[in-house]
């Protein structure tokens, strides 16, 4: 759908019908800076700068409790960084993780976007929120009640399913590092899945009503109209969806910090930057961290743009 | 040169934020100064302190305390980022001693007055007052004073035939376990409880974790590698594959091996002495059986070889005055008040903490309510501080990675462990 002037608008002008199109244009571009300006200032301001300052303490050895000994390391603390095998372990388990959780809500957020989507008009309030609910607590209170759940002496998980081979009341989820990528994966998907489903619940309001009828009255089956009409009209939407939690998910923090510590090798890339800035406070190597991180969710976030062409103006309904 | 120029602005704009608030206030008197004290989370005995406290000094100052989070790290991790910021707003902190160092190294701590550590080091345990010092200094004023007792179930000794009077090692628990069928409680999370036990083991087994101290962090030398630090490798590793170890091992802190001892699936159990409030409360509480605490025997934290005296974990708190502090003199006078013996008592009787002072162990109520008063006293004596060193975080986070779980310890994890601190403390590593 291309946008169309309706014909009964403005004649136009007399000179050159060309530029009337381009001043409109231009107009509307600067009613877009002054409306959309103000906001631009203030997120430069407080993403700008940090990001600023943090690249700039990268190239410090500076600890906090010993200002005195700050001195100018250039590259070196990226150095450190990129030749320590715990940070290639960390990137490991944060792509991993990422993967894991991003699929498995991909999946999960479509099936519930199409019970929000398709629930009775009566009971879809109710329908609504209870499937957004867990995206209204605070990640480290899910991670605790997860934790909790978990837990050899205050958890129910070990009793409820001890039918399970494998799950016995000594099971020790936290003890290993398969078990406990599992209860962190399982804890981040509960918790943002529901963030997937709106946006994805958006894309489905989008596929217009008309399609489906006419395949409908083609003959075709409800999972040929999924595959046919309903998915390829919403890509953008899943696209961005699976954008957003991406660069989310490779940011994955509380739920190490409160469930693992860390241990048994399942330390992630925000923790590792965590741990040298607030633990170790050697704000310069932590800062490199920081940084490297920064890159990384960069370079996610460019490679989704343009590897799948993914058009964020599309998702928000502008085409 | 920019220092007066800096603190004469900070004068300023602090005189103006004063004067803005006295004017919001409506009063032009200015109260007697309050003096804020962060403490670490209790059942509430530093907060009753405080106010006795502020009752005994007679409106000269009053003590407005602020909790800190419950993990010692945290409290350090606030505290150290406030103070790097110059906070003057600290006036006392509760400090847990391994970190004590780090804060003398940086500035953080204002100077005790010589007549105030004369006072406050009398009658005071040698582990506490080593606890408080660094450099050769006192730096910090001995509050309470913590320590490791071995705790056992007088039934499960009863069962193993073993004589929990007499001292005893690692390998003859695990016999005395393996006979009486059940386990015993450690903690083998990876956490600063991991710190605590490995540097009894290398403690008792005759050496330390830094063999040679330095303020420089490259000439810092360790002793991990040492037959000593072999040993306690040995130790740590048997213990954690006796299949005695129970459950979740690898993941038990403190309080799992609470909740193991009282359950009954752990016969015996290092830990601190608060385990003894915990189980009156849970008597009191109905949660536990009075004839389960009847059960409870006590006794020195165990040996790693059987001629060699033990090396229990020493913690506790102490109160550090903050540098940036409007007012040090006070502050320090607060702090003699709130150390005294009499408040340590009452602290001890309260909340379960033991105090620093001898004289408080052989108190008649003391003795009435903590039976186990002598040998918390005796452990106080032999117990080893753990390594004191502005680094201690590094020290002791590598020795966490390295060490945990701990039935993956080999000889080799000594050299390990070695290799790693010196790349941390050099920059050369991540940690």
């Amino acid at each position: 759908m291309t946008t169309t002037v309706p014909p009964t608008t403005t004649a136009p002008p007399a000179t050159a019908p060309s530029t009337g199109a381009s001043d409109r244009a231009r107009g509307e571009q600067r009613l877009g800076w002054m409306l959309a300006g103000p906001a631009f200032a203030v997120m430069l301001l407080v993403t700008a700068y940090p990001i600023g300052q943090a690249v700039y303490q990268s190239l410090f050895a500076y600890r906090l409790t010993d200002p005195e000994n700050r001195r100018f390391v250039g590259l070196n603390n990226y150095g450190v960084v990129l030749s320590d095998a715990i940070w290639w372990q960390s990137i490991g388990v944060t792509v991993l993780i990422t993967v894991i959780t991003v699929v498995v809500e991909l999946i999960l957020g479509f099936l519930l976007a199409l019970v929000m989507a398709n629930a009775l008009k009566s009971i879809r309030p109710v329908v609504r929120a209870a499937i957004l609910l867990p995206y209204a607590i605070i990640t480290v209170v899910s991670a605790f009640a997860w934790q909790f759940a978990f837990d050899l002496n205050s958890g129910f998980v070990n009793s409820w399913f001890s039918w399970i081979p494998g799950i016995s009341a000594d099971t020790d989820w936290f003890g290993s590092f398969g078990s406990s990528i599992l209860v962190i994966c399982l804890a981040e998907i509960w918790k943002t899945t529901p963030f997937i489903s709106l946006l994805i619940l958006a894309g489905l309001a989008q596929v217009p009503d008309v399609l489906q009828e006419a395949a409908k009255v083609d003959g075709a089956s409800w999972w040929q109209r999924m595959w046919k009409v309903t998915i390829p009209n919403m890509k953008a939407a899943i696209m961005v969806a699976l954008l957003f939690r991406t660069l989310d998910a490779f940011r994955v923090f509380d739920s190490i910090f409160v469930m693992t510590a860390g241990a048994n090798g399942t330390e992630s890339v925000s923790f590792l930057a965590y741990r040298q800035t607030i633990a170790r406070l050697e704000v310069g190597l932590g800062s490199a961290v920081s940084v490297l991180l920064f890159i990384a969710v960069v370079l996610i976030a460019f490679g989704f743009i343009k590897g799948f062409k993914v058009d964020l103006s599309q998702a928000r309904g502008e085409k | 040169m920019r220092r007066p120029w800096r603190s004469r602005l900070a004068a300023a704009a602090l005189a103006v934020v004063a004067v803005g608030g006295l004017a919001a206030c409506g009063s032009g008197e200015s109260g007697p100064p309050v003096l804020t004290w962060y403490t670490n989370p209790d059942d509430g005995g530093q907060a009753t302190i405080a106010q006795k406290c502020t009752a005994a000094a007679n409106g000269r100052y009053s003590i407005a305390v602020s909790v800190l989070p419950r993990e010692s790290s945290e409290q350090r991790q606030q505290l150290v980022r406030r103070l790097a910021a110059n906070d003057t707003s600290i006036d006392i902190m509760s400090l847990d001693p391994p970190y004590i160092p780090e804060y003398a190294q940086a500035g953080f701590l204002a100077p005790i007055p010589p007549d105030v550590a004369a006072r406050v080091t009398e009658g005071t345990v040698q582990s506490a007052i080593d606890g408080a010092t660094w450099d050769g200094k006192l730096v910090t004023v001995p509050f309470w004073a913590n320590t490791q007792l071995l705790w056992y179930k007088k039934s499960a000794a009863a069962a193993a035939g073993i004589d929990m009077s007499q001292p005893v090692t690692w390998d003859q628990l695990i016999q005395a376990a393996e006979k009486a069928n059940t386990n015993i409680a450690a903690q083998g999370r990876r956490a600063e409880s991991l710190t605590v036990w490995f540097n009894a083991l290398i403690s008792s087994a005759g050496g330390a974790v830094i063999a040679q101290n330095s303020t420089d962090p490259t000439q810092i030398q360790l002793g991990l590698d040492s037959p000593a630090g072999q040993r306690a490798a040995q130790v740590m590793s048997d213990f954690a594959k006796s299949g005695r170890e129970g459950a979740a091992f690898s993941t038990a802190g403190e309080d799992e091996s609470v909740a193991a001892f009282e359950a009954g699936t752990a016969g015996w159990m290092v830990n601190w002495p608060f385990v003894w409030s915990k189980a009156k409360s849970g008597v009191e509480g109905g949660t536990l059986q009075q004839s389960v605490v009847d059960d409870y025997g006590w006794a020195i934290y165990p040996r790693v070889d059987a001629d060699k005296p033990a090396a229990p974990p020493y913690g506790g708190i102490n109160l550090g005055v903050g540098a940036f502090s409007r007012h040090p003199d006070l502050a320090y006078e607060a702090t003699e008040c709130i150390t005294s013996t009499q408040n340590q008592k009452e602290y001890f009787l309260t909340n379960g903490n033991p105090a620093s002072r001898s004289s408080v162990f052989s108190d008649p109520e003391v003795l009435a309510d903590f039976p186990m008063a002598p040998t918390i006293e005796e452990s106080l004596q032999l117990a080893a501080p753990r390594p004191q060193t502005p680094y201690y975080s590094e020290v002791s986070g590598s020795i966490q990675r390295e060490y945990h779980p701990p039935a993956s310890v080999s000889p080799a994890t000594g050299a390990d462990a070695t290799a790693l601190i010196q790349a941390v403390l050099s920059g050369r590593q991540l940690l």
